[in-house]
């Protein structure tokens, strides 16, 4: 206490000013379940699924660690007027996150091709029963009505890459686009 | 008015006083604790902010089990919490509210009344801390019992000086003699009484004896329900007493900025409630003294300064 300068008693004063300050200033205190908390839109709560744009090839499958997500599927022929064949394509037949399992890393999220699993902020999905939190593919589906809208991009950072693509597209190469025919029979089949 | 109807008027006033004030400090004390601390405190009991909070925790206490421990001394255990609580009671009977007869005894002693009263206060202590029969209970009650028997005399002497200033010991007759330049002259004074006050009701940072993270719960280690509900209720009490006490002897009691006659009591309940958000301030901000530093202080700072005080008091009363 001695060796300190400054006046006897100024700790004393500072303890009641930092206290009074603390009162005066707005608490922190989330008052959470009357309040929702207002979470970042890339809060990870859970993964929502959008069925139509998985195409079943089961990349979030192999690369979830904890292999915690369960996929069977079957292919449909679909018949297009006009081709030669029939095309096949996969029809999802269950999609299930075991949410019990899930650690949350996002790889899912991450490696999806496609855009067919998205991180939402909801989190109150907590259970009774552990067999609850396997979701299933319509479970899944239900949390898309909750994904937020990507967050608005940094003015600082760098443009994302469809931009910058759809730029050099923009300016550079007028010649090629103009240049090369229209197809059909009128423009004289010069390319392939 | 016949005086029997009188006399349970004002009966009935300290009792309404002793029920309500502790409770209302109790309230600020969880709001204003929680905000310095960056916390909001009840928010649910009552609706209101938590308004109701302390009346749920009455509640709470009464549906608790009354347990008695078997090594117990079962009658000195079971009749601490009523001692602890009413020393105050009376305390508060004799502190005038505002001029004239707003007090519930107008009492020529009121000053000596009041510190032999608010004494008794180490009686309960101990008698809780050797009928619990727990290590911890004794301890905390020794503990309390010097550092209550060490802070009386402080506590009395810068009473003295201000009675001595006054040439009473009547309560009014020490706020009616009472002048704004004393706030100056008794400055002193008033931080003794303040600090061996705070020591005397056991509030932090002087609460060694109850010492929750080293000696449990101190003397109040094996009491349930509503024994120690009384026990807390005390404690609040004591608040609204060391305040009041301080604010009749010297803050002024109901002298006021105007209208002394008619709004005294205003003035006093005012700065009782300034002073009790001070104890609660002081609670906030300082850790808990160590036993050695809590005699230290006693001994070898307030007491030498008490006289210091007592002897500014007498040079100045015998030069005016």
């Amino acid at each position: 206490m001695s060796d300190r300068s400054g006046m006897p008693g100024e700790g004393l004063v500072k303890g009641l000013a930092v206290t009074l300050k603390t009162m005066t200033s707005r608490s922190t205190t989330q008052q959470y379940p009357d309040v929702a908390p207002e979470l970042p839109p890339r809060s990870r709560g859970v993964i929502a699924l959008l069925e139509e744009n998985c195409t079943v090839c089961m990349l979030c499958a192999r690369e979830c660690p904890d292999w915690c997500i369960y996929i069977d599927s079957h292919k449909e022929e679909v018949a297009v007027p006009g081709a030669a064949r029939p095309r096949q394509r996969n029809v999802l037949d269950k999609f299930d996150i075991d949410f019990s399992l899930c650690m949350y890393c996002g790889i899912c999220v991450e490696v999806c091709p496609f855009d067919a699993l998205y991180w939402t902020p909801e989190f109150e999905y907590a259970e009774y029963d552990i067999k609850d939190l396997l979701h299933d593919k319509d479970h899944l589906g239900e949390w898309m009505a909750t994904v937020p809208p990507p967050p608005a991009h940094d003015p600082h950072g760098d443009p994302s890459k469809e931009e910058t693509t759809a730029a050099r597209k923009a300016v550079a190469p007028a010649r090629p686009a103009a240049v090369r025919p229209k197809p059909g029979p009128a423009a004289g089949g010069t390319t392939p | 008015m016949p005086a029997w109807l009188e006399l349970i008027v004002r009966v009935v006033g300290v009792l309404v006083a002793f029920l309500t004030l502790p409770l209302i400090v109790g309230q600020v004390e969880h709001k204003v604790m929680a905000h310095m601390q960056g916390r909001l405190g009840p928010m649910y009991a009552g609706g209101f902010h938590g308004w109701a909070q302390l009346i749920a925790d009455g509640v709470k206490f009464v549906q608790k089990e009354d347990v008695t421990p078997r090594d117990a001394d079962r009658p000195v255990f079971r009749l601490a919490p009523a001692v602890a609580l009413v020393p105050y009671l009376l305390a508060l009977l004799v502190i005038p509210l505002g001029p004239g007869d707003l007090v519930g005894q107008p009492l020529d002693i009121g000053l000596f009344f009041v510190l032999a009263v608010v004494g008794i206060g180490v009686v309960a202590v101990l008698m809780s801390a050797w009928a619990s029969a727990n290590k911890y209970s004794l301890l905390g009650g020794l503990r309390g019992a010097a550092q209550l028997l060490g802070y009386e005399l402080p506590l009395v002497l810068a009473a003295a000086s201000v009675a001595m200033a006054a040439g009473t010991l009547s309560l009014s007759g020490i706020v009616e003699a009472w002048r704004p330049w004393w706030l100056l002259w008794q400055a002193p004074a008033m931080v003794i009484f303040f600090v061996a006050g705070l020591a005397e009701i056991r509030r932090p940072p002087f609460d060694m004896p109850v010492a929750d993270s080293e000696l449990v719960f101190g003397y109040m280690t094996e009491y349930t329900g509503l024994r120690f509900a009384f026990f807390l209720l005390a404690e609040y009490v004591g608040i609204v007493v060391i305040a009041a006490l301080t604010t009749v002897l010297f803050l002024g009691g109901w002298h006021g900025p105007f209208a002394d006659a008619q709004l005294g009591w205003l003035w006093t309940l005012l700065k009782v409630f300034a002073v009790a958000f001070v104890i609660i301030w002081l609670r906030v901000s300082y850790p808990r003294l160590r036993e050695d530093q809590l005699q230290r202080l006693c001994w070898l700072v307030l007491v030498p300064l008490s006289l210091a005080q007592l002897v500014l008091t007498a040079a100045v009363r015998l030069a005016l």
